[in-house]
């Protein structure tokens, strides 16, 4: 069914689904393909049904099944004849990464290790409905959906240096707040600075390994070192964002007269006010995700700082996984403007690329993979092959395997903290029994994840990152 | 007859709810969104929230009021575990009047299984089917990003 074109590259073929307009290319290994779902294969091939579609439809290694793109998906649509599709983005807009590095060695944090963990659970919210410790104005949401980071950091959250180390500088252009529904301002107002729940987490790492000790360098990263990481998204605000616009996208399959193989793949063409309006509101939503990344991560400085005098917390990057957004890629040889779509999968541009911030320019970017909770995070490099076969995309985790309602029969709760403790690993929850869908083995293993975007060139390994505390929703 | 059951999806939560009316099937439908998140029986009939949703077709109505479920949860940080549903055909398209009966969020007693972030439109489908004896039943087929 899938035709082998490299060791690590598969391809769907023409004529899978009915109305594809280009084939999907899966990049992954054999080993990792046997546990792919055929579903996820068909949500491949329904992608590669859209119009103005670039190429191929692509998933990467930690493919699986999602709704509408598989998780892992990465599609390019022309700006004249091609779409944007919310089911490219997710629920969870701007859902992302961003670490920070410390000037600690683990052997001085480890005996602090649970007070750390017990004042970052107090100090960031987390949990199903969590509510922050900030109350903002009408006027405070509105600069967050509109200038991002940005905003964050002149209300006295973080430096302006942080902005630099942000992919599109925490703020992506052309945030709109016009078609942002009260409902959405209602859900974003009272979460600005939460962690949301599920698999999100902020998480104290120690480096355990170098791969590459110049790009190490690079990121400013060496073996000993202490880490911190932090996974979470737009919350309700994004939620809502894109139950709104889905409708409205459902609507506007219609209209435009598109055939579709999956409601959730709505969309609108490029140039219609129903895209632009979608656009708008989703880059809003974006922005919402790098301002709360931001406040969370200055409340993490504070936290340090109690244990630590003077302890210094550089942002080493932050990526966004799961978003739509302009940029220019090489097609066929020339230049072109393309909606990158990615659900699942994150940035990886090669050196040279301006988007890059200047101090990683000539290497390529900071490519950060989170491990599922208890298991090793990868640091990577953005590299020449992600430019070449993927649209400047690789992974985003380890993609799961094995159902939440499974997870639960398999594992309890407190189960999954007692071994988390055993291992030394210091685990704080809002919810026990949530503890066990996120336990260790209902993931693939991140590390052969990790080895398919190196070997293909995507990206290159530079540091694998273990846990030593980590607060969850 | 049951009221709805989980089907295997590796990443989200997938359900089939069924009623012997559009009504019953709404409800249902509710209530096993609910159910994914909290043991319903620990939720007090204490509260009710009044609805009211107008859409074009039924299909868009159920996703609408699966949404707006979802919604009060998250603002009123209330738990739900009665649903009451009204449904009405009028020339531009369906009507819902609805209650939901419930609770504020109290962290000693609901205890979360997960978070439901949104309601996908992925094999999203409401339809009737005529059993033996010609018993109407309404299923509902709908996936959670969770």
């Amino acid at each position: 069914m899938l035709k082998k074109v490299d060791d690590y590259i598969f391809e769907v073929p023409m004529g899978h689904q009915k109305g594809m307009r280009v084939p999907g290319r899966i990049f992954i290994s054999e080993k990792l393909l046997e546990q792919v779902e055929p579903g996820t294969i068909d949500q491949v091939a329904n992608v590669a049904t859209l119009p103005g579609i670039v190429n191929y439809s692509m998933a990467m290694p930690d493919a699986h099944l999602g709704y509408g793109f598989p998780i892992g998906g990465v599609a390019a649509f022309r700006e004249d004849g091609g779409v944007i599709s919310p089911g490219g983005v997710g629920f969870d807009i701007n859902c992302g990464v961003r670490m920070l590095r410390t000037d600690l060695r683990a052997d001085d944090v480890a005996p602090m290790i649970s007070n750390l963990v017990e004042d970052l659970f107090t100090a960031v919210p987390s949990g199903v409905g969590a509510k922050g410790r900030l109350r903002v104005s009408e006027h405070e949401l509105d600069e967050a959906f509109t200038r991002g980071a940005a905003w964050a950091v002149e209300a006295g959250f973080g430096v302006p240096e942080d902005l630099e180390h942000c992919e599109e500088n925490g703020r992506l252009e052309g945030a709109e707040t016009d078609h942002i529904s009260l409902k959405a301002r209602k859900r974003g107002r009272p979460q600005l600075g939460t962690l949301g729940s599920g698999n999100h987490f902020l998480e104290i790492q120690r480096v355990d390994r170098i791969f590459d000790e110049r790009l190490a360098e690079q990121f400013g990263i060496f073996e000993g070192q202490v880490t911190v990481m932090i996974h979470c998204g737009s919350r309700g605000a994004g939620h809502q964002i894109c139950t709104d616009h889905l409708q409205v996208l459902s609507g506007a399959v219609k209209k435009y007269g598109m055939e579709l193989p999956d409601k959730q793949l709505a969309c609108a063409p490029l140039g219609t006010p129903e895209a632009e309006n979608y656009f708008g509101a989703m880059a809003a939503a974006a922005n919402y995700a790098w301002a709360n990344r931001q406040i969370i991560s200055a409340w993490t400085r504070e936290v340090f700082e109690r244990y630590f005098d003077n302890a210094e917390l550089d942002l080493v990057y932050d990526v966004a996984h799961n978003v739509a957004k302009v940029e220019e890629h090489s097609v066929d040889g020339s230049k072109e403007r393309l909606y990158v779509h990615r659900k699942g999968a994150t940035r990886a541009f090669g050196p040279g690329r301006p988007e890059i911030p200047a101090a990683y320019r000539e290497v390529g970017q900071p490519v950060l993979i989170p491990g599922s909770m208890g298991t090793p995070s990868y640091v990577l490099c953005g590299s020449e092959g992600a430019m070449r076969l993927t649209f400047g995309s690789a992974c985003h985790g380890a993609g799961r395997i094995m159902s939440r309602t499974q997870a639960k029969k398999t594992y309890a709760g407190t189960e999954v903290k007692d071994e988390l403790t055993r291992r030394g690993i210091k685990v704080m929850a809002t919810s026990p029994k949530m503890l066990a869908e996120e336990a260790p083995e209902v993931y693939k293993p991140s590390d052969e994840v990790v080895d398919v975007v190196h070997h293909l060139d995507i990206a290159r390994k530079v540091a694998r990152v273990v846990p030593m505390g980590v607060s969850k929703g | 007859m049951e009221p709805f059951e989980y089907l295997e999806h590796t990443a989200d939560v997938k359900f089939r709810a069924r009623g012997r009316s559009p009504e019953e099937a709404f409800e249902n439908a509710a209530l096993a969104m609910m159910t994914a998140m909290i043991d319903p029986s620990t939720v007090r009939l204490e509260e009710a929230w009044p609805v009211e949703i107008e859409a074009e077709g039924l299909e868009n109505l159920l996703y609408e009021w699966l949404s707006e479920v979802l919604y009060l949860f998250e603002v009123e940080l209330a738990v739900f575990s009665k649903f009451e549903v009204k449904l009405d055909e009028g020339e531009d398209g369906w009507r819902l009047s609805g209650r939901i009966g419930g609770e504020r969020v109290d962290p000693e007693r609901h205890l979360f299984e997960t978070e439901v972030k949104a309601v996908t439109l992925h094999q999203f489908e409401i339809r009737k089917e005529e059993r033996e004896g010609g018993e109407e039943i309404w299923t509902a087929q709908v996936v959670l990003d969770v």
